[in-house]
Formats: C-alpha cells, sequence, structure tokens
C-alpha cells in the first residue's frame, strides 16, 4: 500500500502573530516556521502503517516555496522514503494557494502517483480553512473519512473513527480514500539525529504547478486582514465572596 | 437571489446550529430555502418550516442520507444547487465535514467560518485561530459558506409557514459506510449554545477531580467545557475541546479554571460575554483576557463556590 501524505509549511504553532500595520496580511519574516501540527499527526500515522507492514512507500507533497523542502525533509525524518515539492512564490497562507488550487495540484499529482491512501491535517494552523482534504476527495471522487481519531485498515477498507461535535462516529470507507487528522489520533514522535542525517540523502523532486496544469489564481480577494477587537484588561479579585459578588451584582450573568 | 441554508439536525430535532446560520442567510438578503435531508425526518422539516424568515424547506428523505455521510449529502446538495447564488452550513463538525465537497464539485472557493456579511459577496472570517480577521470577496459565481455559530444571534424557531417540498435525492455513493456512533449524552445543556461555561483544564489533574467543574456546571446550570490538555488526559471526551480546533463557544459566562490560556484555547472563548478565570500562577496568560481573575488553587476556590453559590 502507498500513501501519499500532503505537508504544509506553516506558523509554528507557538508564534504570536502580528497583523502588518497596512492590513495586507500578517507578519512572517523572521517568523518561526514548521509543519502543520496535524500533517506531522499524518506523516506519524502513515509511518506507523509502514512500520506495521501495511504500507509500502510514503510520498510527502508540499505546495510552497522553495523553504518548504525543509518540511518535507522533517516528513522524511519521521518516515517518509520521498518528496515532492510543487514549488510557487505564491503565499500559501491568504490570498494565494487556495486550498481549491491545493486539492487540484495533489489531484494531478495523485493521478501519476497512484496512491492508495491519502492521509493529511484535517486544518492548516495559519488559513483555519479545514477544507484541502474533503475538496480533494470530491475531485477524486473518493470516499472521505475526517477528523480521525482512530484508523484502522483491513482488507481494501479503513475504518476510521472521527471526531464530531456529538462524541465519537466510526465510519469505513473503501480504499482509496482521503483521510484527514485529528489531535488525539496519535502522538508525532521526535526525529531522530541519524533519521534527520538519513532523510538529507532521500529523493526530492521539485516540479512546477504548470508541469502538472494547475491554476492558481485565487477565487478569494483579501480585501484586508486586521485586529481582531480587543478585549479590556480586566481586574483580580482577592476572595471567592468577592468573586461571587462582582458576577452577580456587576457582571449581572449571574442569579 | 435565492440562498440555500443546509440544516444540522439528528432526524428528530433541528440544531440551533441552523438557527445562527439562518440568521447569516438573512444578513445576505433574499429569498432563503432550507434544505432537510436526513431519513424519517418529517418533523424536523416541520420545524424548519417554522423558523423565521424561511420560503421553503427542501425535504430528501432517504435510507442513505441517514448519517450525514459527505459522499452522500454533497452529491444531493450540488444536485440541487443550480438555482442558488448561496449555499450555506453551520460551521460545526457536520457543516465542516460536507460543505468544501459541495464547494470542489461546483469548483468554488468556499469561505470558512464567516463571522460577519459584509454584503452578497464580501465576508469576514478569523484566520490564525483568530489572531486576526480576513475581509474576503469572493469571485465565484456561487458562494459556498461555513457559518461560525457564535458570529450571528440565532433567529426565532417560529414565526415561519414555509411550504415544504419533497425532492428528489440521488442514489447513495456506495464507498462509504456508517458503522456506529458512540453520543456523549448528558442532560446539560448543549456547548455550543450554552448561556454559561465551565471548562477545566489540565490543572484540575485527573478524571475523578474533573467532578468539581461539573458540579459547578450543574449548580449554575451551565454547559462543561475543556482545554485541549485536558482532554487528551483522558479527563473528558473529545467534543468537550473548546478551541482553535475545537468548538467556538461564546456564551455570557465562560469560567477558565486550571487552564493557562493557550493561544488555541483563547482561539474558542475569547468572544465569551463575560470571562472568569481561577488559576494559581498569577503569571498565567489567561488573566489577560479574563475579566474577573481569581489566583488561587482551584481545589480550594471551586469547592468554596459551590457552596456559596
Ligand atoms: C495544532 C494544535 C491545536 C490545538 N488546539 C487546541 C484547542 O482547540 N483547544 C485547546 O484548549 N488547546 C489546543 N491546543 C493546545 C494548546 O496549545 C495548549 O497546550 C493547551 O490549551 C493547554 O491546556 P491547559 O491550559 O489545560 O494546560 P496547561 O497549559 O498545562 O495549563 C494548566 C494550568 O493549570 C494551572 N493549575 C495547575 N494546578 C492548579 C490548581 N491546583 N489550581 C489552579 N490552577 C492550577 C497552571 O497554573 C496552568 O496555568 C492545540 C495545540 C496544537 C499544537
Ligand atoms: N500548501 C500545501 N501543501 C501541502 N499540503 C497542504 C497545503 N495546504 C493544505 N495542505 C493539506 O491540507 C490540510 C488541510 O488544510 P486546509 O484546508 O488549508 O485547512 C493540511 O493539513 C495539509 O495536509
Amino acid at each position: 500500500m502507498k500513501i501519499l501524505v500532503p505537508v504544509k509549511r506553516a506558523i509554528d504553532y507557538k508564534v504570536k502573530v502580528h497583523v502588518k500595520s497596512d492590513e495586507s496580511g500578517v507578519e512572517l519574516t523572521n517568523v518561526k516556521m514548521s509543519m502543520n501540527p496535524f500533517d506531522e499527526i499524518a506523516i506519524e500515522e502513515a509511518t506507523k502503517l509502514k512500520e506495521s507492514g501495511q504500507a509500502t512507500e510514503i510520498i510527502a507533497v508540499s505546495i510552497g516555496s522553495d523553504k518548504a523542502q525543509e518540511t518535507i525533509r522533517t516528513a522524511m525524518a519521521i518516515g517518509a522514503d520521498r518528496g515532492i515539492l510543487v514549488k510557487t512564490d505564491a503565499p500559501t497562507d491568504l490570498g494565494g494557494v487556495e486550498p481549491l488550487a491545493v486539492a487540484k495540484t495533489l489531484k494531478a499529482l495523485i493521478e501519476k502517483e497512484t496512491p492508495d491512501l491519502v492521509i493529511m491535517g484535517k486544518q492548516s494552523i495559519d488559513d483555519d480553512s479545514n477544507q484541502t482534504g474533503q475538496m480533494l476527495a470530491a475531485l477524486l471522487g473518493w470516499p472521505q473519512a475526517t477528523f480521525a481519531s482512530e484508523v484502522k485498515i483491513e482488507s481494501g477498507k479503513a475504518v476510521v473513527t472521527r471526531e464530531i461535535d456529538g462524541g465519537l462516529e466510526t465510519i469505513s470507507v473503501n480504499t482509496p480514500a482521503i483521510i484527514t487528522t485529528d489531535l488525539r489520533l496519535n502522538e508525532p514522535r521526535y526525529a531522530s539525529l541519524p533519521n534527520i542525517m538519513k532523510a538529507k540523502k532521500k529523493p526530492l523532486d521539485v516540479i512546477t504547478p504548470e508541469e502538472l496544469g494547475v491554476d492558481f489564481s485565487p477565487r478569494l480577494k483579501v480585501l484586508k486582514v486586521s485586529e481582531p477587537a480587543k478585549r479590556q484588561a480586566g481586574i483580580i479579585v482577592d476572595s471567592v465572596d468577592a468573586l461571587i459578588d462582582k458576577l452577580k451584582n456587576e457582571a449581572k450573568v449571574i442569579g | 437571489m435565492t440562498i440555500l441554508v443546509i440544516a444540522e439536525h439528528n432526524n428528530s430535532k433541528i440544531k440551533a446550529s441552523t438557527l445562527n446560520t439562518v440568521a447569516a442567510a438573512k444578513n445576505i438578503g433574499g429569498e432563503i430555502h432550507i434544505l432537510v435531508a436526513g431519513a424519517n425526518c418529517g418533523e424536523v422539516a416541520t420545524q424548519a418550516s417554522n423558523i423565521d424568515g424561511i420560503s421553503t424547506v427542501l425535504k430528501a428523505d432517504a435510507p442513505h442520507l441517514e448519517h450525514h455521510l459527505a459522499e452522500n449529502l454533497s452529491a444531493l446538495i450540488v444536485k440541487n444547487a443550480d438555482k442558488y447564488s448561496h449555499i450555506l452550513a453551520p460551521g460545526s463538525t457536520f457543516g465542516k465535514n460536507v460543505m468544501p465537497r459541495v464547494a470542489a464539485l461546483l469548483d468554488v472557493q468556499q469561505v470558512s467560518d464567516v463571522i460577519e456579511v459584509i454584503n452578497e459577496s464580501t465576508f469576514k472570517h478569523p484566520v490564525y485561530g483568530g489572531q486576526a480577521i480576513a475581509t474576503v470577496e469572493s469571485t465565484d459565481g456561487k458562494k459556498v459558506l461555513t457559518v461560525r455559530t457564535t458570529g450571528f444571534d440565532a433567529v426565532p424557531v417560529d414565526g415561519g409557514s414555509a411550504s415544504i417540498e419533497d425532492i428528489i435525492t440521488t442514489s447513495a455513493f456506495g464507498l462509504s459506510s456508517f458503522v456506529s456512533i458512540e453520543e456523549s449524552k448528558s442532560e446539560r445543556p448543549e456547548l455550543g449554545s450554552a448561556k454559561i461555561v465551565i471548562s477545566g483544564g489540565r490543572g484540575v489533574g485527573s478524571k475523578e477531580d474533573f467532578k468539581i467543574i461539573e458540579d459547578l456546571a450543574d449548580k449554575l446550570g451551565g454547559a462543561v467545557g475543556a482545554s485541549r490538555a485536558a482532554v487528551d488526559a483522558g479527563y473528558v471526551p473529545n467534543d468537550y475541546q473548546v478551541g482553535q480546533t475545537g468548538k467556538v463557544v461564546a456564551p455570557n459566562l465562560y469560567m477558565a479554571i486550571g487552564i493557562s490560556g493557550a493561544i488555541q484555547h483563547l482561539a474558542g472563548m475569547k468572544d465569551s460575554k463575560v470571562i472568569v478565570a481561577i488559576n494559581k500562577d498569577e503569571e498565567a496568560p489567561i488573566f489577560q483576557v479574563a475579566d474577573y481573575g481569581l489566583v488561587a488553587d482551584l481545589f480550594d476556590a471551586v469547592p468554596e463556590l459551590i457552596k456559596k453559590l
């Protein structure tokens, strides 16, 4: 079984975001970037499937700038066998390559690579779209299992437990299928130094969107990116009694 | 201009999130239709017909629509999409699962988590975990949107008298099937729409001790929420998680107890009307967004609160 894992280079989850003063976007120069956390979970899951003998090859794919090669190398240090970068200078967070374009790119690659399974993140923590996996499944005419917290591969099927608003739902999808990861699927490992070294030697192809025949022109015009409304600083109360008094008599949120 | 809202329901009751989504549709303007797709969902169609502001209910009642599998539901929506300028669904796991599929089949770039309608093609939505708000104009012919429910006040459940139209359903996709559901059952109000939410974090320390959070919630008639750390540690089920990648809530009162206030948690609760933080670390970032902070050990403060309320 061949698994394809799309991995995105995104702002590190610990970074506090600053909106640019001209409201054109958020400040990304000299900001720490990492692999989107949900994609780490995806590559970990694929690696586990390979370690248990259920998968034979893992291909990591990223759409982004030259720097996204680092993200692919990280995926290789965890377990990907080879990588493909679809190189673009367009931003991948806002006003550039949008989920629909990413899905079309991945579809073109999937038609060449014919994987049996695609495991990807449920959401990028920069654009917060939560769209690409579902779009890709639709374009391919494949079934989808989103927000996975458990994946079991059985002959020609994936049985997936999904984190939904009301609890946990289990569905069964025929492969090939798209699976998107939720937080509880696994805990990604730290890549070991030897594996980081080995990753440097694994094959990484760099191609262009034109070679795949996909069009990256955005459909959404980003008119402005602004700061959210700031909350007024509150007060520190010194006792439970004072807190109850404030909630009853000042905020009037309890009876 | 006619707008289609996809109803979220469990085949017997329409979910509150649908009412917020209708509110967003009203802000766009135009006639509003609502799709009730499910199995034996006649009761839901009747409820939908009573919602204020709806002119037509499209009812698709078929066994393969019972569990809202994305493949089956998206095919149905796309088949019936022609006459609509906008298609909206709640930004819950229900809407997030199905709508991008609809968008891709229509060759449309979806706008996720709309919090404000500027005009029929321009919308605001949060990005970067709510640390920035993007205003975007969609250039696609049709607009496919998911709606952040906390951004719009629910429309009344009654006052409407829409007609109900049975529509021809598409057939089952066949490559996916429902296996089972483990619903977290609770007598408490639904987290997403509760007026009071009491949340506990890693500081609560164990599943057993989480009971004091639940007791406080019950005393106040509120819902229970949690940080990711509390869910990961198994104190509470996954659907209690509040945050960037969990549920977004905006109750009148939100209490964060033993929660540090990471960016990802704040993303899910910082639009609450009144925020209370109880934390023994006075440096905890949660105090920067709290209206009322109490620096205390939660094992002292919470039992005292329960006693005195
Ligand atoms: C991709 C990604 C997505 C994420 N999504 C979410 C999300 O949706 N929601 C979310 O919440 N998090 C999310 N997180 C995790 C987030 O970054 C934090 O790790 C998490 O919110 C921390 O939870 P916490 O505040 O309970 O734990 P901690 O940060 O460990 O804080 C515990 C707090 O409890 C206090 N405390 C301890 N004992 C006591 C006591 N006896 N009395 C009073 N106070 C006490 C401590 O002072 C501390 O402030 C996400 C992370 C990533 C990488
Ligand atoms: N530029 C990209 N390169 C590779 N994978 C991506 C890219 N954008 C999105 N993805 C994948 O799609 C998932 C969901 O992203 P999104 O729809 O943007 O929230 C991510 O977790 C990635 O797995």
